[in-house]
């Protein structure tokens, strides 16, 4: 199951610049694995290290939030688009 | 009841003539009382167009002064301006395209202590702050108080928009229940941002107070919009609300305000 998966900015470090990879797997979980297996050192920048995702990070399916969902253990499928959604506070950037 | 000048009918002709805003739909923006968090990138386009619009009652809460690298972003304020504090600033800008506009001035910083009564006088809450402190601080201070927020952030290429409204739908913490700790989340200056994307976001969130305040259209409840300045993309992602949230959950076990320590991006 190949899967489109949307890297925000403050990761893109991590993936040569890309905003969008793609990835494999059958649920969110093995999608976040098979990403650290492209690109070393992301998982642990989404993920606890019980493997759910931070709770500064959300990680959406399609337009759905995955704790509203079955979590790490969602299924996707072909066509999917996965969204990983950081918390940012920039605005006024008074300085 | 509406008792326009000729001068106003004259100002806000395009918007009277709208059949979804009217002449009442200008008195409602005329009594309108809106409270702007900064005068910085979002505040900035933010302010102007709610002044443009008639926003009647405009508070700017903002405690620093005008820089020569703001410039790039803020657009309500000059070059001949630099040292002036941002509040003041703002409000000659404002006055100067439209003399119906109230502005108050707070040059303060908002912590725990002020808030409450800072927001009181207000209906609506711009959220423009550039930190995960005050982020908290006015999430939880509008759920308490049944304030809307209209929340907007950037950073890069990269912005969101979304509408707080307590009991309508979720709050900043059902998305995420805590700030991240220092090191782990980009805010404040680092990475930059491209200068515009603050006048697409800021101006993103007074359509949303514009609607708001019209009682017309679907207000941005329940839905964070993001977009990609680079790929030219706007996306619409579900915002649910947390039945286990710490604040507007069914057993919240945030009931005062908090005053996180104040942190900006990567440790020094």
């Amino acid at each position: 199951m190949a899967v489109k998966v949307r890297i925000p900015t403050p990761l893109m470090k991590l993936t040569d610049n890309q905003a969008e990879v793609t990835a494999e797997g059958s649920t969110i979980s093995e999608i976040l694995n098979n990403l650290e297996s492209q690109f070393n050192g992301i998982k642990e920048r989404i993920c606890e290290e019980n493997g759910s995702p931070r709770r500064f990070i959300n990680v959406y399916l399609n337009e759905e939030d995955i704790r509203f969902l079955d979590g790490e253990r969602t299924a996707v499928k072909d066509g999917d688009e996965i969204s990983i959604i950081p918390a940012i506070a920039g605005g006024t950037g008074a300085r | 009841m509406i008792d326009f000048t000729d001068e106003q009918i004259e100002r806000y002709s395009r918007h009277i003539i709208l059949p979804e805003v009217g002449g009442q739909g200008q008195q409602k923006m005329l009594e309108a009382k809106v409270l702007l968090l900064g005068a910085g990138g979002l505040g900035s386009p933010a302010a102007y167009y709610l002044a443009a619009a008639g926003i009647g009652n405009l508070g700017i809460i903002d405690f620093d002064r005008v820089d020569l690298s703001n410039l790039q972003r803020q657009i309500i304020h000059s070059t001949k301006r630099i040292g002036m504090l941002k509040t003041e600033s703002a409000k000659k800008t404002i006055q100067d395209l439209n003399p119906d506009v109230k502005v108050t001035l707070y040059n303060e910083k908002l912590d725990s202590k002020n808030i409450m009564k800072l927001i009181d006088e207000y209906d609506y809450i711009v959220d423009g702050s550039d930190n995960f402190p005050t982020r908290y601080l006015v999430n939880d201070a509008c759920v308490i108080t049944g304030k809307t927020i209209i929340h907007g952030s950037i950073y890069r290429f990269e912005g969101q928009v979304t509408v707080f409204k307590p009991g309508d739908g979720p709050c900043y913490r059902c998305l995420y229940p805590e700030p991240p700790p220092p090191g782990m989340a980009p805010n404040c200056q680092e990475g930059g941002v491209l200068g515009v994307l603050a006048g697409v976001i800021g101006n993103l969130q007074v359509v949303e107070v514009l609607k708001l305040v019209l009682g017309i259209g679907k207000p941005l409840i329940g839905g964070l919009l993001i977009y990609d300045a680079l790929n030219t993309e706007f996306r619409k992602l579900k915002l649910r609300k947390d039945v286990d949230c710490p604040v507007c959950g069914e057993s919240p076990t945030i009931k005062e305000l908090v005053d996180y320590e104040e942190f900006c991006g990567l440790p020094r």
